[in-house]
């Protein structure tokens, strides 16, 4: 029952750190609200508490989905278990 | 003492909501959670008069204030459709109005007087500071003394009215805390309460999903057009990409990267609500109960006194990283997702739904909470942010004075 990592909505491939940070090489647990599911990421960061971990790879120009919806653009390279944020992703707006 | 509205939830669990709380009733029908006598000057250079007879008189308040001088057009409108609605709230039980002259000063006090409530205004010029403090305070201390003998009566539910808008918001928020006040606003929309949210500007990215919960295509386009004239003005006055200001510092650091995220996070306060109608700042709803869009700032203090102008006699106030605002006169409900900002600073919430996140709590049982905590605050239970002393009154300027 335990949850490393929340993840609003199938389509996401993002999710969210729910305990106070997973550590390099930490095999997480994730739970996906949408439908109730679950499925496992290993880290490859550490990632604090409320920040992204990225559940797939990601290139430059790809959108990040949260709640099912495009968040922004990847600017920067992304492997699947980094640490998403402000260094490797921006808005689309502004 | 209560009676009782039973719902049946989705689990199949009975919940029962309160179908009244005890509030004061006021001469116009409205109902207040709270009682104040309020000192509310007309400009910035009458705080000064206010603030003296507020500390003569015991149990009235001050709203000091920074402008009022100079305004015009729709800024000026704003200004007074602020001030005579704060005085209007049914959360004021009467009000003295002192301003530096007397024909805005009146314009103020008739516009409260509407309500039935007892006003009375003062100006300072030919008196001087010290024979307005003086006659102000024997008018104020006759309206305090009035209006301790009120008492708190039974009100239907419907009688509160509900704004709501988030702060120093992270990713729990929209996890969590948001989605909770979205599940109080679907269990209390039915039995007939107003409800606001607002924040213009932190829709950026979600305007469109938001357009669609218009519940009138009228709605809709209202919606939509007043987003696209709040981004205009912010694309027209930015000088960088923004980053600093939203998400803000506090946002980034509780890991929210864009403002698209921020958006889709905050749009969760409103559940699965319609909203039935676009407000200006401060400005009363008139269609009746249900869900309204005020176009506000998305800073907090002048967001809830936009809110609070308008009405709106108890506000909910979800939290990531912790913003501690408070308001006057409208009660300010905390409550927050994030485990750490209630280890660290539990002093500033009122409703913690930190178990969201570890799942021992559902988003059900968190919206129970809420409004168990929502209608103990309606019945006189002090906020957090009122026993800490907080009043931020901040009202919104559209532009240079002339």
């Amino acid at each position: 029952m335990a949850t490393d990592i929340i993840i609003h909505d199938k389509k996401d491939n993002v999710g969210v750190v729910v305990i106070e940070k997973i550590t390099p090489k930490q095999d997480c647990k994730c739970w996906i609200m949408e439908d109730d599911s679950s499925t496992d990421i290993q880290s490859m960061d550490e990632i604090p508490l409320g920040h992204k971990i990225a559940m797939t790879d990601l290139k430059e120009g790809d959108t990040i989905l949260k709640y099912g919806h495009d968040i922004g653009k990847v600017v920067k390279s992304i492997k699947k278990g980094e640490h998403v944020h402000v260094h490797n992703v921006k808005t689309k707006k502004w | 003492m209560y009676m009782f509205i039973t719902l049946k939830q989705k689990s199949g669990k009975l919940m029962e909501i309160p179908k009244s709380f005890l509030g004061y009733k006021r001469e116009n029908g409205r109902a207040g959670t709270r009682n104040h006598v309020i000192i509310l000057p007309v400009d910035d250079i009458s705080n000064a008069c206010a603030e003296a007879v507020a500390n003569n008189i015991k149990g009235t308040i001050a709203l000091p204030h920074s402008y009022g001088r100079l305004q015009f057009g729709a800024d000026l409108e704003l200004h007074f459709r602020t001030m005579i609605g704060t005085g209007s709230n049914p959360n004021v039980a009467a009000v003295i109005v002192i301003g530096i002259e007397p024909k805005w000063t009146k314009r103020i006090v008739d516009g409260i007087a509407k309500t039935g409530k007892p006003v009375e205004g003062f100006h300072i010029e030919r008196t001087g500071d010290i024979g307005t403090v003086m006659k102000a305070s024997k008018k104020a201390q006759e309206f305090v003394m009035w209006a301790s003998e009120k008492q708190r009566e039974e009100c239907p539910i419907s009688d509160l009215w509900i704004s709501v808008k988030c702060g120093e918001s992270d990713t729990t928020s929209g996890l969590a805390s948001n989605p909770t006040v979205g599940n109080l606003m679907d269990k209390l929309e039915p039995l007939g309460v107003h409800l606001c949210f607002g924040e213009t500007s932190e829709l950026t990215g979600a305007e469109k999903v938001c357009a669609t919960r218009g519940a009138t295509k009228e709605a809709s386009d209202k919606f939509m057009k007043t987003w696209s004239a709040y981004n205009d003005f912010i694309l027209k006055e930015a000088t960088d990409d923004l980053s600093e200001s939203q998400p803000t510092a506090g946002n980034i650091a509780g890991g929210l990267t864009t403002i698209e995220e921020k958006a889709f996070g905050n749009f969760q306060k409103i559940g699965d609500c319609k909203f039935i109608d676009v407000l200006e700042p401060a400005e009363e709803p008139k269609k009746g109960k249900g869900l309204y869009f005020m176009d506000t700032s998305s800073a907090a203090a002048e967001c809830v006194t936009l809110q609070a102008a308008a009405g709106f006699n108890i506000h909910l106030f979800p939290t990531g990283q912790g913003n501690i605002v408070g308001n006057p006169i409208e009660p300010v409900v905390k409550l927050t997702a994030n485990p750490l900002t209630v280890k660290s600073m539990g002093e500033h919430i009122d409703c913690d739904v930190s178990k969201i996140l570890s799942r021992e709590m559902n988003l059900s049982e968190a919206g129970d909470k809420l409004i168990e905590t929502t209608i103990r605050v309606a019945n006189g239970r002090l906020t957090c942010a009122e026993a800490l002393g907080h009043k931020e009154f901040v009202m919104t300027k559209l532009y240079r004075s002339a």
